[in-house]
């Protein structure tokens, strides 16, 4: 049976974590790669590094973190941040990603999408959602960090990226993210709901319970969160452990 | 003694190659793995490893696209017999014909066809991708030390329907069986990423590095 995975994500900024990761004794709590290799260690089932920053002068950092980091795990490695074109795939991947993340590119032109998945297959093509709630059930998407309003409904966007080949959906709740106050379920709901493909839900973490919500009530495939393995305040074992009581299939 | 990890432009193989390499050192033959398209590597291997990302129709016209590649597989495959590992669509290139997109032949060493994934449970999403416990249907050298049970990771929307069930080693369940190991003389084939796949992924890349068939 397929299990459901847990997904720690880390935001990066010029090759080093944001805020820092609290846990498991890191000599140096700033490096990706040592998060990346404990979290592997704990049982992570995938990571995803999101570079917060990302500029061209910047891509070469990213692209060396990425190298050492495939070198240093073996659980797949999503990459997302400033993510624009199929060159930019492909060199996310010759650096050792398993999976590429678009985001404001996807919704400006999402034929890139297509390009993408054509060229290297909808295996490896993520494509970030930042929705905000405009009005009950109703969803827009976000970009530029959840600043600049889009008008597109996100469901519907969800819908138009599945049927260009994205192989996976990355859901951020813009209401819940940072409060943890749990997953957007109805939001989650409804865009697993409308696609074929695995949804990843991210934002609003604060309790393992918000983990499980997002599975049994929100449907999705995989679920992801941050602070609350960065800061230490609970184990990846302690969360799957948790998840699989609630009857989730886990990987333990 | 090298193992030729064959690089025909299908695929990231970075992590395929860090893993081998890690294995082929614990088993103390450090810098006998190698990447290369070569035919004069390939024809030098005693181990081949045939990776592959993306639609079987692009992989196998990439494969093809090499001059002098596949003969010097097929060479070292079918007339010095070396062991032979394919890797998710390597793995599904053994077959006899793959129907992702269009109708395209495959190697043929393994009969059977690759189509698309139909589970049973409409709520279950395509691809098949994630961690599934693999269940052991016969025993195999590569696979020692694994156990029903031990866990795999998996990104794949068609999948490896064998003519022979004699020719499946493991298999998932994903609304149905899903062909996870394929094996035949010297070759096997595995559907997940044995280089992403932690401990288990790590000790089949060993037993295939161990392997003599």
């Amino acid at each position: 049976m397929l299990k459901t995975r847990l997904i720690p994500c880390l935001d990066v900024a010029d090759g080093r974590v944001v805020k820092g990761v609290n846990f498991v004794n890191l000599r140096d709590a700033g490096d990706p790669v040592e998060a990346a290799r404990a979290y592997d260690a704990a049982g992570a089932d995938e990571l995803c590094f999101l570079d917060i920053h990302a500029t061209h002068e910047n891509r070469g950092t990213m692209y060396d973190l990425v190298s050492r980091t495939a070198e240093a795990c073996y659980i797949p490695l999503a990459v997302g941040g400033g993510v624009r074109s199929p060159e930019d795939v492909r060199a996310l991947l010759l650096a050792g990603a398993d999976k590429v993340s678009f985001n404001s590119a996807a919704v400006a032109d999402p034929d890139v999408v297509a390009r993408s998945a054509d060229r290297f297959g909808s295996q490896c093509i993520i494509v970030a959602i930042d929705a905000r709630t405009v009005a009950p059930g109703r969803w827009e998407i976000f970009t530029h960090g959840g600043r600049r309003a889009t008008g597109i409904d996100a469901v519907a966007f969800a819908r138009t990226v599945a049927a260009r080949g994205a192989g996976e959906i990355l859901l951020t709740s813009m209401d819940r993210d940072g409060t943890k106050a749990g997953y957007n379920i109805p939001l989650v709901r409804a865009v697993v709901d409308a696609v074929d493909i695995p949804v990843i839900a991210s934002g609003g973490v604060g309790t393992l319970d918000h983990l499980v919500e997002g599975v049994t009530l929100g449907g999705a495939a995989a679920v992801l969160a941050a602070s609350i393995f960065h800061f230490g305040t609970f184990t990846i074992g302690e969360a799957k452990q948790h998840m699989a009581r609630a009857g989730i299939p886990m990987r333990l | 003694m090298s193992t030729v990890i064959v690089d025909y432009g299908a695929g990231n193989l970075h992590s395929a190659r860090k893993a081998f390499e890690r294995m082929a050192a614990e088993a103390g033959r450090a810098g006998s793995v190698r990447v290369s398209a070569r035919p004069e590597d390939v024809a030098r291997a005693d181990r081949l490893v045939l990776p592959g990302d993306g639609a079987f129709p692009a992989c196998r016209d990439a494969l093809l696209s090499v001059p002098g590649l596949l003969p010097a597989i097929v060479e070292a495959v079918t007339r010095r017999a070396v062991p032979f590992m394919g890797i998710c669509i390597g793995m599904q290139l053994l077959a006899s014909r793959g129907l992702e997109h269009r109708e395209t032949a495959g190697l043929g060493w393994i009969p059977g066809e690759v189509v698309r994934i139909a589970p049973s449970d409409p709520r279950l999403k395509v691809p098949h991708m994630g961690w599934n416990d693999l269940v052991i249907d016969r025993p195999h050298p590569v696979l020692a030390g694994i156990a029903t049970g031990a866990h795999a990771y998996f990104v794949h929307s068609f999948h490896f329907r064998l003519a022979d069930p004699a020719h499946r080693l493991a298999h998932v369940d994903y609304g149905g069986e899903i062909t996870a190991i394929v094996g035949r003389d010297n070759l096997v084939g595995v559907q997940f990423h044995p280089e992403k796949s932690q401990a288990t992924g790590l000790r089949i890349i060993a037993g295939f590095l161990a392997w003599r068939p």
